[in-house]
């Protein structure tokens, strides 16, 4: 069902093109039989929902993973990319979205590490680098102290540096995978400049964006994945935001709303709660089986809140209730014990333990509880594990599999039980469907949306716009450590929700959104 | 430092060999095959004499590693028990050379274990700081005021009662009486390793520490208190080295952390944490005894068995590794990228 | 676009120029406390004190410079004493028994300590032993060979070239031969590790070893020739020992690990890699030389030394702990801006 909508034939020959490309990981076809084609002097717009394949094709092009199958071709070769070295070194440049930077050295050694400027005998010339370096963020229109060490930088510079060693190198191809997460309104105008530059001299340019509107404003073509499969690539001039978002999602939007149900007491509340520069002045609150979707970019301080919550870091002052009684945890068991579980955003790094078995990861938060006596008995151990496995669906050998050889919806879904197993009052969920495909999702929002009608309190953490918007009673914004709008049910728009993650000012969104 | 690049590799690596050969049941051949050596070299092997020596040549070393255990499958290591042991010894002679008696003077130094456990544990969980190091510190630090109260001298004179408890075995066996608080060590620890939460916790913190957190396990409660635990049985070995040989000095049991840890890494203790049994450690004490006993009946200087525990320790890691590239490089020629999952290893609680 | 949050308080500060200017801050406190020991004792400042403090601390220095090289790759040599007493044995041996001339000699024991480096290397760059791991191996077998090969004897004074001790109280221009030795290679070091490629590279390794690996970096290759050039080092430190003692026996250089990863932590080089400089590491050796020597002269029982040492490296390794998650802290902080 692939459509391919082909753009005028130009003369301008393909610098870099992926011909049906496939990429399989133990559980997930993560790229199918996909093309790309990059022409010299564009801007090429790649986008698609969370697990779309997107990042998976970036890692191919920058040398990270090898496909199964296909071939990479640039400038009209067919070439074999050995690793990320080589793949710079045939001119293809990655802005990452994770910062990989050397945290010990000065910001423009990070910039030209690969490929320092040298002075007779081979020696370092640090005043050229340091000028470059200083060229390349001016050009950015950033003040950067250029001898400043990196560790302790915030992480919008860090991004910065990113940009900057990207453009350090004669690219031909150039790659941003969410460049603009953590920068300014005004860094991300400065950006565009110079990636329009740059494509007007010659280099492909892709660009992987959430953001829409960006992909409008900047590129030339837009190129749509989902589910590892190619939907579509059009010339942006003759499309819409809702053509993009039609495609991206296709035509079933599959999205499970969530049922309504009848809400109960307050059963947490926050006043004020402030900790330092990662959120201030939180104030909410959440009843029993109410649904609190709370959305913002990242790094708006929305983990930062619930990781308050779930006493792995300490507020710097205000309050918490639950269920009336002022609460402050010193560590994730007493919040447990008191009735709250959080499911974190990273569930390999925080969430799982991956060789661990399904029963032996269920019952880690509840082992105290479960064995008084100490002693670990398999069977009862067993017995709860396939209970939660049972109401949750989790397809598997049986519960004494290993968590790793589980796909990642399925790992989610111990996720999940691990934390039902606890029995909470208050569930925080922070990005609860990331990167797991949309059968399973409609799985886990089914589930979210048991568990509030059966009076759970919900406090749902999520940059997936749709998925907020379907599950929420009411949606709370943040944006730069503090709550920007609160917006009911009935009058939340995707548009409604970005202008005020975005922080625009108040006057501008639309009817119904109270500040 | 012990979390350098090499981590995703050797993580693995027993897993992988494990599929193939369970690490305990490789160091029961390995055992079986040091008899038979030792049989066939020496006629005196199999006498109960024998038998004692070949134990209490390793005693303090297996009693140490059992705490080890727990802390290197906790994902730290402690490098300063020999320095306490050295500590312990000492203090206990300056103790009873100041007329103070053995009752009192041996649970003082425990608690001086314990003290330097906690010093350790406080450094590395609230501070933040590298085991390694901070127990690098501690090794110069303990075995620094072991010197600096005892200085060059020895202390002697100890009562029969205690020396007999070093030398002597219980009546009509062979067996030593330090063996007995080995075994009884063993028996609780690998209880509460392999049989209870507390153990469950301690794979889950070595596996994934973030994730134990935020699963409600004390991390640091948990790291400190087995750094206590390690404190106090390096200074109950060094109360048994004083009873062994009846001397208190600072500088005895030098050199002897080398040994625990090759022992613990013998035993299919992996030295990223999150794998290992007590009862592969407790071969792994026993193969080296043999070891060293067999080396001796032949007459083998020592030197070749400072040789030999040092190839030992690097083998135990080295052997795995290189079992887990071929696998990997078996997996790259089959075109699949596979995790390791589905096999389990030493020291995997697959619920019993 | 800001530079890390200044700390607050005046603690703070302080500890901001320790951490930006550790090798003034160290040479400041080696003042005062020389000024002090000086007071108190003073013979300190004698030629022949000076000279005995700085000869000693050379030997420890030339081996932490070493030390130093492998640390900033995130890695740990405790073999070094090992390769101390080997080498050290080896030299002395063979000339005793005038096999060889000094030269080659001196050539075929530099020799000997880069081999064993370079097995070290290998062990972990190759094999990917972690360090701890393998160099506690590799402590315990050096250490054996040095037993093998000396049973029970020992090459004393009266065995050795005349020549060969006579270097040890050799001097340039009046400075000692050693510290001249010991100064050329910090300088030598100091500036590949600043101007070359390779380098910078056992920097970046250190730093982070994925974002090296990304970028081409060969963490293998780099690491197994910081453990190589740590091999000659402690080569060349095993040959001084031997010129300063005369007498060499199986143990000797026994416990001097501890000695060269004190002056390297003191030195400023984080234990956690990818920081630090090799003058730092020099400056450590002579401030625990500096000790040792005040110790003695202000008739403090030397048996103490070792507890002082360990408590020198818990206090660096405390101060750079809290200093990296101070700057850790502020980008947490500067994330929600």
């Amino acid at each position: 069902m692939t459509v391919i909508a082909t753009a005028p034939e130009t003369a301008t020959p393909a610098r870099a093109e992926l011909r049906g490309i496939s990429k399989r990981f133990v559980a997930t076809q993560a790229l199918d039989d996909v093309s790309l084609e990059l022409r010299a002097g564009e801007i090429h717009a790649l986008v698609g929902e969370n697990g779309a394949g997107k990042s998976t094709l970036v890692k191919i092009l920058a040398g990270v993973y090898q496909p199964d199958s296909g071939s990479i071709w640039l400038d009209g070769e067919e070439i074999a990319l050995h690793g990320p070295a080589h793949a710079r070194s045939l001119g293809i440049a990655v802005v990452h979205q994770e910062p990989r930077l050397f945290p010990d050295l000065s910001v423009a050694e990070n910039v030209f590490m690969a490929h320092a400027p040298v002075a007779a005998l081979g020696s370092i010339d640090w005043r050229e680098m340091r000028r470059a370096a200083a060229r390349i963020f001016d050009g950015l229109g950033v003040r950067m102290d250029t001898g400043a060490i990196v560790r302790g930088l915030s992480m919008a510079d860090q991004q910065l540096i990113e940009i900057a060693k990207a453009l350090s190198i004669e690219a031909r191809v150039l790659i941003l995978d969410e460049p603009t997460a953590s920068l300014s309104a005004h860094e991300v105008e400065r950006l565009f400049t110079i990636v329009r530059q740059t494509r007007d001299r010659g280099v492909a340019v892709l660009f992987v964006s959430h953001r829409l509107e960006e992909v409008f404003d900047l590129c030339d073509r837009a190129t749509v994945f989902r589910d590892g499969r190619h939907v579509v690539t059009a010339p942006t001039a003759g499309l819409t935001t809702a053509d993009l978002v039609r495609h991206m999602v296709g035509r079933a939007v599959s999205l499970f709303p969530k049922v309504e149900s009848p809400v109960g007491d307050v059963l947490l509340e926050l006043r004020r709660l402030t900790r330092g520069e990662s959120f201030r002045d939180v104030s909410f609150s959440v009843r029993a089986g109410e649904i609190v979707g709370l959305a913002g970019l990242v790094g708006a301080g929305r983990t930062e809140v619930a990781r308050v919550l779930f006493g792995i870091d300490r507020a710097e002052s205000g309050e918490v209730l639950l269920r009336g009684k002022s609460v402050a945890f010193a560590n994730p068991s007493s919040a447990l014990a008191a009735g709250i579980a959080y499911v974190p955003e990273d569930r390999h790094q925080d969430g799982l333990v991956l060789d661990f078995s399904i029963a032996s990861n269920v019952t880690l938060p509840i082992l105290t509880r479960l064995f008084p006596r100490l002693f670990v008995r398999g069977s009862a151990e067993r017995a709860i594990a396939r209970r939660y496995a049972d109401q949750l669906q989790i397809r598997t050998t049986g519960v004494d599999q290993l968590v790793a050889a589980l796909s990642g919806g399925n790992q989610q879904k111990v996720v999940l039980a691990k934390w039902l197993a606890t029995e909470p009052r208050v569930l925080i969920l922070d990005e609860p469907t990331r990167g797991i495909d949309i059968g399973a999702k409609v799985e886990v929002h089914r589930i979210i949306s048991e568990l509030a009608a059966s009076g759970l309190a919900i406090i749902l953490i999520s940059s997936d716009l749709p998925e907020v918007l379907a599950m929420s009673d009411r949606i709370l914004v943040m944006h730069e450590g503090a709550i920007t709008a609160e917006i009911g049910r009935a009058d939340a728009t995707e548009e409604s929700v970005m202008f005020a993650a975005t922080g625009q000012a108040a006057d501008t969104v639309a009817d119904g959104v109270h500040v | 430092m012990t979390t350098a690049v090499t981590t995703s590799v050797s993580a693995r690596g027993r897993t992988v060999l494990s599929s193939f050969v369970r690490w305990e049941t490789l160091l029961i051949v390995l055992v079986l095959g040091l008899i038979w050596v030792g049989t066939t070299v020496s006629p005196v092997f199999l006498t109960p004499r024998n038998f004692t020596n070949l134990v209490t040549a390793v005693i303090e070393v297996a009693i140490i590693a059992l705490a080890m255990t727990l802390i290197i499958i906790a994902g730290e290591i402690d490098l300063s028990v020999e320095s306490m042991a050295g500590l312990s010894c000492a203090l206990l002679g300056f103790l009873f050379a100041a007329g103070i008696p053995l009752e009192v003077g041996i649970p003082a130094v425990l608690l001086v274990g314990a003290l330097g456990g906690l010093l350790n544990g406080l450094l590395v969980t609230r501070f933040g700081l590298p085991s390694l190091v901070v127990t690098l510190g501690t090794l110069a630090l303990f075995r620094g005021l072991a010197l600096g109260i005892l200085g060059p001298k020895g202390v002697t004179g100890f009562p029969e009662s205690f020396t007999s408890f070093g030398f002597g075995t219980v009546p009509g066996t062979p067996i030593p009486w330090p063996f007995l608080i080995f075994l009884g060590l063993a028996l609780v620890l690998g209880i509460v390793l392999h049989g209870t939460w507390i153990g469950r916790q301690i794979y889950a913190v070595g596996k994934n520490a973030a994730a134990a957190r935020y699963s409600g396990v004390r991390v640091a409660r948990i790291k400190l208190w087995l750094f206590v635990l390690s404190g106090v049985v390096s200074a109950l070995a060094g109360v048994i080295l004083t009873a062994r040989f009846a001397s208190a000095r600072a500088d005895i049991g030098q050199g002897m952390t080398l040994t625990v840890v090759t022992v613990v890494l013998l035993g299919g203790v992996n030295i990223f944490g999150g794998r290992g049994t007590i009862p592969g450690v407790a071969l792994a004490a026993l193969v080296l005894a043999i070891l060293g006993n067999v080396l001796r009946l032949t007459n083998i200087s020592a030197e070749i068995q400072s040789i030999s525990v040092g190839l030992l320790l690097i083998i135990s890691v080295v052997i795995p590794n290189l079992a887990h590239q071929a696998k990997s490089a078996m997996d790259r020629a089959r075109g699949g990228r596979r995790t390791s999952a589905g096999s389990v290893g030493p020291g995997e609680v697959v619920s019993p | 676009m800001a530079a890390p949050a200044p700390p607050s308080g005046p603690l703070g500060g302080i500890l901001a120029v320790v951490a930006r200017q550790r090798e003034l801050s160290l040479l400041v406190v080696m003042l005062v406390l020389g000024a002090f020991v000086a007071i108190q004792a003073p013979q300190f400042l004698s030629i022949s004190n000076l000279t005995q403090v700085t000869v000693l601390a050379s030997i420890i220095g030339v081996a932490a410079v070493g030390q130093a090289l492998v640390v900033l790759t995130r890695n740990v040599d405790l073999s070094v004493e090992s390769t101390m007493g080997l080498v050290a044995f080896v030299v002395a041996d063979v000339l005793a028994q005038r096999l060889l001339d000094m030269p080659v000699a001196i050539a075929a024991g530099l020799l000997l300590g880069l081999i064993l480096g370079m097995i070290n290397g290998i062990v972990v760059g190759a094999l990917r032993v972690p360090a701890i791991v393998a160099t506690l191996g590799t402590l315990s077998i050096y250490r054996g060979i040095v037993f093998l090969l000396a049973g029970g004897k020992q090459v004393t004074l009266t065995d050795l070239p005349e020549g060969y001790t006579a270097l040890a109280r050799a001097n340039v221009f009046g400075i000692p031969l050693f510290f001249v030795i010991a100064l050329i290679i910090v300088v030598v070091a100091a500036i590949v590790l600043r101007q070359t490629r390779f380098g910078r590279q056992i920097y970046a390794v250190g730093s982070n070893p994925e974002a090296a690996e990304i970028l081409g970096i060969r963490a293998g290759l780099v690491t197994f020739v910081a453990f190589s050039a740590c091999g000659l080092l402690a080569g060349l430190a095993g040959v001084l020992w031997g010129m300063e003692f005369g007498t060499i026996n199986a143990t000797s250089a026994t416990g001097v690990t501890l000695q060269v990863v004190a002056a390297v932590v003191v030195g400023g080089v984080a234990i956690f890699g990818g920081s630090g400089t090799v003058v730092g590491a020099g400056l450590g050796a002579l401030f625990l030389g500096f000790i040792s020597n005040s110790l003695v002269l202000l008739r403090f029982s030397q048996f103490w030394l070792l507890a002082i040492y360990g408590v020198v490296i818990l206090a660096a390794v405390a101060l750079d702990g809290y200093l990296l998650r101070r700057l850790q802290r502020s980008t947490a902080r500067s994330r929600a801006r």
